[in-house]
């Protein structure tokens, strides 16, 4: 019997914006329920008024039953007792649903009290059993810490054990990992089903990560503007879609595993809350639209096999057997020119030779003491050639940004060389640095607060233009605008007028502003929706290719970067660990950290989310203040466990650097026990298979 | 282009526009008023001490015979210029000094705020007693200085917080990586993002200095007699408020008026400002 009944489930916000309109689930006892949608679907809303979470001045209508008990119009005080004891929550930022003025400890223990009488001295000791059971490492000492003390991962486990603390029969968790490093989010999604096993309970996990989802949920719900649209078996929903969203949305998304060539991104953008179309609210992006989807709103109907659809042509998509390739359009991108020329003869943009970046780390209010320091980059070397994509990876805190700053502020580094263009940083002087700065520019990862909310967008785009002194600013902007796919009269709206993805957009547009030679990509997409992200993406790839531009890209996310680099360098703890081309790295990566980050990836294929074996890595990143003699990583590295006690002399000792790998031209490791292992099967072969 | 959309914004605010009238028609009435009234503000009428408002004195007079319509508005041309003059400089001042003091931080930022605690532990009443006999002879002008100088130190520490986040921003940082010179930065990015800020800070000193110069003046400094000021008036009012209320409620009542004129084209301006703002 299900344990979570919920249905026709609205909720009005004052104003008339109908943020959920009429979702019904149920969630049966072990089952993993996985709720899908961009941001604004109502996901999150959905979860919220589940729990009686929402403000008061939200109208709730519909019926939630937990074990057939009507929740919706419950009492305050009885619907505590539900809270934490029946359902409980994991939200997505774990630093913020902890108090900060209490240990985790006695929070933990604190949830335990609540709901069931025990004393204060066995409640602590419970809090400290569910710490050791979601893998935190020294329980006892560690429920004594604050929560500023624990890393981001850890905080979830925390989080996860507060959760779990009361037997819940149903665990709701809304993006759980979304804030979390790929390597981090597969520890925590282990103790999330860690957790279940234990505690046998229901979970409903919401997300916008589909690769999370197939490795999770047994049954998937596709939310779009406030409706379910697609409910179903997980393998039904990513085999055979049969909704033109949700085929967009598996389309649209690049895979580690795929292969090259565009993205299918969805025209368009989810529609407001306020203003629905009056059918469909997909019709506008559908490719597969008729006149009758504008009639009215297709409800959500049974479709077979434990499947509901919510679309008028499904028969037909079932039919003839389309996917999302075959129904969205795919963009033809023009390939360049550059890249004829082999690498070698082409010119190199940038240069780093053994750049390093260290802060000092002060103590003392008046008089300050230098007590350590935070080897933030330390020694790094790579250069990019002339039209092509250096993608530089790695989890946070491996210094990526720190790298991508040194860069972008064209001063001499504090050790090593950082070349560009031909010039050395180090021997600039004022207006030679500001002449190489419209050379080099950058397009920020948040697309909010990268642009100023207090200027026009024409004003934005032409700053740069009228820094540098160049005239006919206003036919300029028109034409950048255009360029990046956006209308020339949008130049007199404020950005927060658009979405995040025509604001990336904007970003890309100032970057161009100076006809740069080298672009600088902070996670350009890490901040948007899958079917906004493919657009963007497109977009890059097709102005590198048009404009003859090199692309100097940082990303945590591995499988945009497969789709949009030529080379990847993996970053750990300010030193490279591995370099070469993609698809060397990708297909055969030689050092155990780049194995273990590729492993990591979930991907958005349930098939192969069963049967992948992980590599999973133990602990967080240690601080950069004090890294580890020899190689850094031998703290983590699964390949050092295996060594022999001679062998591992010599990962303590000495500190290896990147090495070029025999077979191949250009493949290098960080590694003195380097091999090259296949960690992802590519998806061709196993179609073949 | 940000300064004609701003400006369009603002023609199509409601609240600024009625602001903008009401602040003109009391312009209007401080300076042109005048020559509409039967009597001269240095005039004194000895048949009529303390008389309620009636067809000869519209607004009464006070206890030397003196025609409070006359004199009230004698007062309000002085109460505007230096209520406005004192708030643009004192609010100009604390943008400047405090975003610069932020953004660049280090001895600039050093240098700044010490000047800052300073003139917050010196007492800014007794410095203005001192200096404002000398200056008797001078211009009011060195009165609107005085009373600036004192009144800008503390949001100027404000306005410093708030650039030190906004400084992180990564549009901030854009503008660095294009070459944009640091005082452009500070005058294009940072400042406008305090302009709520700023625009509350710069109504508020408006009334600020009118009653503060009112202070003042009571004690003898500042304007000084025969001259009058809206806030002398309102000082001298509030002592009689009861038996004449003519007296009090002719000045205090068009300082409200004008408080609140410049209230509506602040939050006009803001709202203009503001692209987060609907109308």
């Amino acid at each position: 019997m299900s344990i979570l009944e919920v249905r026709d489930l609205t909720v009005t916000f004052p104003g008339g914006i109908e943020a959920v309109r009429g979702v019904s689930y149920e969630v049966e006892r072990g089952e993993v329920l996985g709720i899908v949608g961009e941001s604004g679907s109502g996901k999150s809303v959905t979860s919220l008024a589940v729990m009686g979470l929402l403000p008061q001045n939200a109208v709730v209508s519909g019926s939630v039953k937990l074990h057939g008990r009507e929740l919706l119009g419950m009492k305050e005080d009885e619907l505590v007792k539900v809270r934490g004891k029946a359902i409980s929550m994991i939200f997505q930022d774990p630093l913020s649903a902890f108090t900060p003025v209490y240990t985790i400890g006695d929070q933990i223990a604190e949830a335990v009290r609540v709901h069931q009488k025990m004393a204060k001295d066995k409640a602590a000791k419970r809090a400290v059993e569910l710490l050791d059971l979601v893998g935190i490492p020294n329980p006892n000492l560690r429920a004594k810490a604050f929560p500023h003390e624990f890393s981001g991962g850890m905080r979830q486990r925390a989080m996860i054990a507060m959760a779990i603390a009361n037997d819940p029969d149903l665990l709701i968790c809304d993006e759980p990992t979304t804030a979390l490093d790929v390597t981090i989010q597969a520890q925590v999604l282990e103790v999330l089903k860690t957790a279940q096993r234990e505690t046998g309970a229901g979970i409903v996990m919401i997300t916008h990560d589909l690769g999370v989802i197939a490795g999770m949920a047994d049954r998937v719900l596709v939310m779009y503007a406030g409706r379910p649209v697609e409910q179903g078996p997980v393998d039904d929903i990513y085999y055979r879609p049969r909704m033109p969203y949700t085929m967009g949305l598996l389309a649209s998304i690049p895979r580690v595993d795929g292969e090259e060539g565009p993205l299918v991104p969805i025209e368009g953008n989810p529609p407001s809350p306020a203003s629905l179309p009056p059918g469909c609210p997909f019709a506008p992006r559908c490719p597969m639209k008729v006149d009758m989807c504008d009639d009215e709103e297709p409800p959500l109907t049974p479709f077979g096999g434990g499947r509901h659809v919510a679309c008028i042509r499904a028969h037909e998509i079932e039919h003839k057997g389309l996917t999302g390739a075959d129904v969205f359009p795919v963009p033809v991108i023009p390939p360049s020119d550059v890249v004829r020329v082999p690498r070698t003869e082409r010119a190199t943009v940038l240069e780093l030779d053994g750049m390093k970046k260290h802060y000092p780390l002060m103590k003392g209010a008046i008089f300050k003491r230098r007590v350590g320091t935070v080897f933030a980059v330390d020694g790094i070397s790579f250069d990019i050639a002339e039209g092509e994509t250096l993608a530089l990876v790695g989890e946070s805190g491996c210094g990526k940004t720190t790298t991508l700053q040194q860069i972008m502020q064209l001063e001499p580094p504090q050790d090593g060389r950082v070349v560009v263009l031909g010039k050395d940083s180090a021997k600039l002087d004022k207006t030679a640095r500001k002449a190489l700065r419209g050379d080099l520019q950058i397009v920020f990862q948040d697309p909010m607060a990268a642009l100023d909310p207090r200027m026009p967008v024409g004003d934005i785009i032409a700053e740069p233009l009228r820094a540098h002194g160049r005239k006919d600013v206003a036919a300029k902007v028109a034409e950048l605008l255009r360029l990046v796919g956006l209308a020339p009269e949008h130049a007199e709206r404020y950005p927060q007028q658009f979405s995040g993805g025509q604001r990336q957009r904007i970003g890309i547009a100032r970057a161009l502003a100076l006809e740069p030679k080298l672009l600088v990509l902070d996670e350009p997409v890490s901040a948007l929706d899958v079917s906004i992200q493919a657009g963007v993406i497109n977009l890059l790839e097709e102005l590198k290719n048009r404009l003859g531009l090199s692309y100097l890209f940082v990303a945590h996310d591995l499988a945009v970067v497969r789709h949009l680099a030529d080379r990847v360098a993996v970053m750990y703890l300010g030193r490279i660990a591995e370099i070469g081309a993609v698809a060397n790295v990708y297909d055969r990566p030689a050092h155990p950290y780049t194995q273990a980050l590729l492993s990591a990836i979930p991907l958005p294929d349930p098939e192969m989310e069963r049967t992948r074996k992980r590599i999973l890595l133990e602990g967080d990143l240690p601080s950069p203040a004090d890294p580890p003699s020899g190689c850094r990583f031998r703290t983590r590295c699964p390949k050092f466990a295996r060594l022999s006690e001679a062998e591992r002399r010599r990962c303590v000792d000495e500190e290896p650097s990147v090495a070029r790998l025999a077979n191949v031209v250009d493949h290098g490791a960080a590694c003195h026990y380097a091999e090259e292992i296949e960690v992802i099967t590519a998806s061709d072969n196993q179609e073949e298979e | 282009m940000r300064s004609k959309v701003v400006f369009r914004r603002l023609l199509r605010n409601k609240q600024a526009r009625y602001g903008f009238i009401a602040l003109l028609l009391l312009v209007a009435l401080a300076y042109v008023g005048p020559y509409f009234g039967a009597y001269d503000w240095q005039e004194k009428d000895f048949m009529a001490f303390m008389s309620a408002p009636d067809a000869d004195h519209w607004w009464g007079t006070t206890s030397i015979g003196q025609d409070m319509y006359a004199v009230t508005l004698r007062g309000m041309q002085k109460s505007i210029i230096i209520g406005l003059l004192v708030a643009v400089i004192s609010t100009g001042v604390a943008a400047i000094v405090g975003a610069f003091a932020g953004y660049f931080g280090g001895w600039v930022d050093k240098v700044l705020m010490w000047g800052v605690d300073l003139l917050l532990v010196l007492p800014s009443f007794l410095i203005i007693a001192i200096i404002s006999p000398k200056l008797r002879d001078g211009t009011w002008w060195w009165f609107v200085v005085l009373l600036a100088a004192f009144s800008w130190m503390i949001t100027s520490r404000v306005v410093r917080s708030m650039t030190l986040s906004l400084r992180e921003r990564e549009y901030v940082l854009a503008a660095v990586y294009m070459g944009i010179p640091r005082w452009k930065i500070i005058l294009r990015h940072i400042v406008p993002n305090l302009a709520s800020l700023l625009i509350i800070d710069a109504t508020l000193n408006v009334s600020g200095a009118i009653i503060g110069e009112a202070a003042l003046s009571f004690f003898g400094f500042g304007i000084q007699p025969p001259d009058v000021s809206l806030g002398t008036l309102i000082a001298e009012g509030s002592r009689n408020a009861t038996g004449y209320p003519w007296l009090f409620a002719f000045p205090a009542g068009l300082l409200v008026a004008l408080v609140l004129s410049v209230n509506l084209i602040g939050d006009g301006l803001r709202d203009a400002l503001d692209p987060g703002s609907n109308s």
